[in-house]
């Protein structure tokens, strides 16, 4: 798990925000020419994005996923499936949408832990 | 689950000994994972306070980042495919470490910088300082977020340890002791039960004995009466008498 070259963060997410993220140089390209990163656009459809998001998941060099909170809630049953500890997914406000703190998975079950607290 | 539920042993003392210190055992255990689960939801709660002040973070660091795109954009102009086109080696990666808590390993992820950043854009027309600035808040933005990530991962890690650990506790406190506690009151019963039959026996016995004795003695001193039975003289054991030889006439 913890080779010395470190490994990549994943972005899915609409142009600007992948723009911006690879500007900081997190983008690479890997031997066979696949980028980590995926830019969401009104023509892609749901398959390929779902596509997308399981070759990230099942892609071994990549600790975490960036993904666009509106992107991740049309896939969200992906993302609420993903069970392993990495790559740890994690939803970012984009340019466009405004952050829903409820719709995170990891608040939601904070909310939940919260809740189940008080019950007892 | 009814609360007669025990072990099946064979009611002796040994088994009694041994139920005993399974019993010690199990507690001993319960109250370690007990222990081991408090430190784990303190670490959890410090967490969950260190994920939602971040979220917040985010927010904000996401929101100027994203300005300065913009501001980048406007000043020249459009210039993402330039940089879907050099796209190649990544500088900023991603090191995971672990941390240990109370036996849970948590993954703590640290973004570092692996070689130096490209600057290909710098020499377009007067756009240096922007790209400079965009850079620069993108890449506190991926700092964020890597910490965000790595507090997530925990989060997840230790919400499912601290779980598991629960169930544990209340599998020992509700099942485990009230059966090894439900084993050593039913051998300590059988126990006392057999005592008592020990002891009814013995005394049973010793009426019976004390009965034929006593009919014994009345038939004696009957036939005594009567002058049929004269005082027979115990033989001596330790006198000094020959016994007659058997095997070598």
């Amino acid at each position: 798990m913890s080779n010395i070259k470190g490994k990549l963060i994943a972005v899915i997410g609409d142009e600007d925000t992948v723009i911006g993220f690879l500007m900081s140089g997190s983008g690479e390209l890997n031997k066979s020419r696949q980028p980590n990163y995926f830019i969401y656009d009104k023509n892609t459809s749901l398959a390929e994005l779902e596509e997308a998001i399981r070759g990230f998941i099942n892609r071994d060099d990549i600790a975490v996923l960036l993904i666009v909170q509106y992107v991740a809630d049309m896939v969200r049953h992906v993302i609420d499936n993903h069970a392993k500890i990495t790559p740890a997914i994690l939803e970012i406000p984009s340019k466009e949408h405004a952050y829903d703190p409820s719709k995170d998975f990891i608040l939601k079950r904070a909310q939940r832990m919260f809740s189940a607290d008080d019950f007892k | 689950m009814s609360g007669k539920e025990r072990f099946p042993v064979f009611p002796s003392r040994m088994a009694q000994s041994l139920m005993k210190s399974r019993l010690k055992g199990a507690q001993t255990g319960r109250n370690l994972l007990k222990k081991k689960a408090d430190a784990l939801t303190i670490r959890f709660r410090q967490i969950l306070k260190r994920i939602i002040e971040a979220k917040t973070l985010m927010g904000t660091v996401m929101k100027e980042a994203a300005f300065s795109l913009a501001e980048a954009k406007f000043t020249m102009g459009d210039f993402s495919q330039q940089i879907l086109q050099n796209v190649n080696k990544a500088s900023i990666k991603v090191k995971a470490k672990k941390d240990n808590v109370a036996g849970v390993q948590l993954p703590i992820f640290e973004s570092f910088k692996d070689g130096n950043t490209p600057m290909d854009l710098t020499g377009l027309s007067r756009g240096g300082q922007q790209m400079k600035k965009l850079r620069d808040n993108y890449e506190k933005a991926i700092e964020v977020l890597i910490d965000l990530a790595s507090l997530q991962t925990s989060f997840i890690a230790l919400d499912e340890v601290i779980k598991i650990t629960n169930r544990r506790v209340n599998a020992i406190e509700h099942v485990i002791i009230p059966k090894i506690e439900n084993t050593v009151n039913y051998i300590i019963s059988e126990l006392d039960e057999m005592e008592r039959e020990e002891f009814f026996r013995l005394k049973k016995v010793q009426e019976k004995n004390r009965k034929i004795k006593a009919a014994e003695d009345k038939r004696r001193e009957e036939l005594k009466e009567q002058g049929l039975l004269k005082e027979i003289e115990a033989p001596n054991l330790l006198a000094d008498q020959e016994d007659s030889d058997i095997l070598f006439k």
